[in-house]
């Protein structure tokens, strides 16, 4: 009976390892970790994962994701993903920064890139960095917002202050105040990425302080900005993707950050044998790697989308260099 | 006849349950699999060759099991004394703070830096889990409730220090990293010079191993657990907490004092739950960063202390088990594909079933009568 058991466990054993394995088959692979927000964030890891989706429909790229529970498992499955073969590999979020660096280090065959963060000097050749102008469409938004606010008093609801998330908000206010100085901007960070309950009640705070447009960057907690301005039929102003689907009557615009495109293109150049390791390609509005959503006219009047335009043009010659940090906006302001 | 036999076999012992509430589970998240379109032999070989094929996989579960098997005991020792301590996550919340801090400002040689590290560490935490034995001692506030309330407290007094000048490293959300005479990971920074890499790549297997970070946290971890048998099961300490749990009525009548014994206990186990944070800081991570959710290790410990059986060694074995399903369980979704939902459901079915031999036991009893 015992020898039966025995076999048969053995018999599992070899069927279920023959079965295991990713076949990593020709043409370009990428595969991706995501940062503790998950796949499914409505916002940048669910971009980065678009992008590679895309590469998978029009490159006939092999994809594949691994996400994060907590910072502790960043290395490992960038180790994972490593042993599993990719050409490419991507840590979305520059809370990986450490982990992406430090895998690259003891693997340095092998590509890696990392969306919102870079190393400077010191980025190893076997890591490209993607990073974002985001405050080049805040700023484009905030404009809007400070021309349709008919209570002169806008929202900014940001997820952790982290620096990149200071460059949504500096971009905002320095936009807003371009449209019209005497705009008031209330701000308040939800310390969350995730609690959309939170960014609920911020947001309707907001509103009943009289604001009537509030600007989120804030992951899932911008779910909650949305249903918020839904509710009390106001604006809000959506996020790294096009959010209008989330509230078709009440997202105004939204500051689009196209991870999305970083990782296709990234993708593409690797099918044609190109690997821009050891530096940072900068995404702005002048490559489309940020803009304002497509959706921005349906409830923008054309006149200020001919300023907005405008602007657009001017950031791109370079005549207005739009503050992401405090202390830039503060020297922004006195001009 | 044979059937017979084979309930026998398994009936014989609380190890036998297991393995069967372990075969059970893994049966019923198969079926979950089958029913979301999943091969679940592919996914299982996942586990299993993402768990066991390289020696670098074996190294990364003892890491996964470390701050689980701590917090685990954190859990065990406080369910053995009659206390629900679900303050574990804000406790190695502290711990990790503690030893950020510890780790960093001060320079001290290494004999010395990395047991004062863990010890402040240890007992910021053990503050922090006896401020909620003393709030149930004194007011008779159910630690429940209390520890819950701490841990967003520790949660979000850990974020506020790293907005903190001289902790927090200004613009990237995360504190300066420690020194390296806190660190107890090995050859971490000859890995990565030439000699380093290039002995990874010329050693197969040790090679492999080096490429996770490795490091002394586990001996601690089982030391930990061992001193946990010792205190509940040889002193007089151990025996007056556990009496305090079977009941405090009869435990005062005795003479045991209760409020102080629900106060110590709660300091043990929040001690024990930091020295996984503290562990972690120091062997992995070597800093904090902003959290922008809880991470889980004191809630996974829970699991790990009930399945367990709220013992020291059972918490070992535990944590080892949990780590591995933790690690190997993510290897499901390359494999395969399946979105992580999937994999959380599969694995946490197949927790569940291994944390209710009881229900086993029960339902095979049944059969037999």
């Amino acid at each position: 009976m015992r020898k039966t058991i025995a076999l048969c466990a053995a018999g599992l054993l070899t069927v279920m390892v023959g079965f295991a394995g990713p076949a990593v088959g020709e043409g370009v692979s990428v595969g991706m970790v995501t940062d503790v927000g998950g796949v499914n964030d409505q916002s940048f890891n669910q971009s980065a994962w678009e992008g590679l989706q895309r590469a998978e429909k029009e490159l006939g790229a092999k994809i594949g994701y691994k996400e994060s529970k907590q910072d502790a498992d960043y290395a490992p499955n960038l180790e994972t993903l490593t042993d599993a073969g990719y050409d490419l590999i991507w840590g979305i979020g520059f809370l990986m920064g450490d982990a992406v660096k430090s895998t690259a280090q003891v693997n340095p065959d092998q590509k890696y890139a990392i969306v919102d963060f870079c190393y400077g000097e010191e980025t190893l050749p076997n890591i490209a960095c993607a990073v974002f102008q985001e405050e080049q469409p805040s700023f484009l938004v905030g404009y809007i917002a400070g021309k349709m606010t008919k209570s002169n008093k806008v929202g900014f609801v940001g997820g952790i202050k982290f620096p990149v998330i200071e460059k949504f908000e500096y971009g905002y206010m320095a936009g807003v105040k371009m449209a019209n100085p005497d705009v008031e901007v209330l701000r308040q960070y939800a310390e969350s990425f995730t609690d959309a309950a939170k960014g609920k009640a911020i947001t309707t705070n907001m509103l009943q302080q009289g604001a009537d447009i509030v600007f989120h960057a804030a992951g899932g907690v911008g779910d909650g900005v949305i249903e918020a301005a839904k509710e009390r039929k106001q604006w809000a102003i959506g996020v790294d993707k096009d959010q209008n689907y989330l509230a078709p009557d009440n997202v105004l615009t939204s500051a689009m950050k196209r991870v999305d495109n970083a990782l296709f293109s990234m993708a593409a150049d690797l099918q044609e044998g190109k690997f821009e390791g050891g530096k940072a390609v900068v995404y702005n509005l002048s490559n489309e790697g940020v803009g304002i959503a497509p959706t921005t006219g349906k409830h923008v009047p054309p006149e200020i989308l001919a300023e907005v335009d405008s602007l657009i043009a001017k950031i791109k010659a370079g005549e207005i260099v739009v503050p992401a940090t405090e202390a830039d906006y503060n020297s922004f302001m006195k001009k | 006849m044979i059937s017979g036999r084979l309930k026998a076999l398994f009936l014989r012992g609380p190890i036998g349950l297991t393995v069967v509430s372990i075969i059970l589970g893994f049966t019923v998240g198969g079926i979950v699999l089958v029913v979301a379109g999943f091969n679940p032999f592919e996914a299982y070989g996942a586990i299993l060759k993402g768990t066991f094929s390289k020696p670098k996989y074996i190294a990364y579960v003892i890491i996964y099991a470390t701050p689980l098997i701590m917090t685990g005991l954190s859990v065990a020792f406080a369910m053995r004394t009659g206390l629900f301590n679900i303050g574990a996550e804000g406790q190695f919340i502290v711990g990790a703070m503690v030893a950020a801090m510890a780790g960093y400002a001060l320079h001290l040689p290494i004999w010395l830096h990395v047991p004062l590290c863990l010890l402040l560490a240890m007992m910021a935490a053990a503050l922090w889990g006896g401020l909620a034995g003393y709030i149930k001692a004194r007011f008779g506030v159910h630690e429940v409730i209390s520890t819950i309330m701490l841990n967003w407290t520790a949660f979000y007094l850990s974020n506020w220090s790293l907005t903190l000048s001289g902790f927090g490293k200004p613009g990237t959300g995360k504190s300066f990293t420690i020194q390296e005479t806190a660190r107890i990971d090995l050859f971490s920074q000859w890995k990565i010079s030439k000699e380093g890499i290039q002995f990874i790549r010329s050693h197969e297997y040790l090679g492999d191993v080096l490429k996770a970070p490795v490091n002394l946290g586990i001996v601690v971890a089982i030391v930990l657990a061992l001193l946990v048998w010792y205190i509940l099961n040889r002193t007089t300490l151990g025996y007056e907490l556990r009496a305090v749990g079977f009941n405090p009525h009869a435990a005062e009548y005795g003479g045991i004092n209760v409020k102080r014994s629900i106060v110590t206990s709660m300091s043990i186990a929040g001690g024990l739950a930091g020295a996984a944070g503290a562990l972690q800081v120091m062997g992995v991570s070597h800093k904090i960063a902003k959290l922008a959710v809880m991470e889980g290790y004191g809630f996974d410990g829970i699991a790990v202390a009930l399945i367990g059986n709220n013992s020291g060694p059972g918490s070992v074995l535990a944590g080892f088990l949990f780590g591995g399903l933790k690690y190997g369980g993510s290897k499901i979704q390359d494999a395969v594909g399946a979105p992580t939902e999937v994999i959380s459901i599969v694995v946490g079915t197949i927790i569940l079933f291994i944390a209710m031999p009881k229900l086993i036991q029960t339902l095979l009893k049944f059969k037999k009568g």
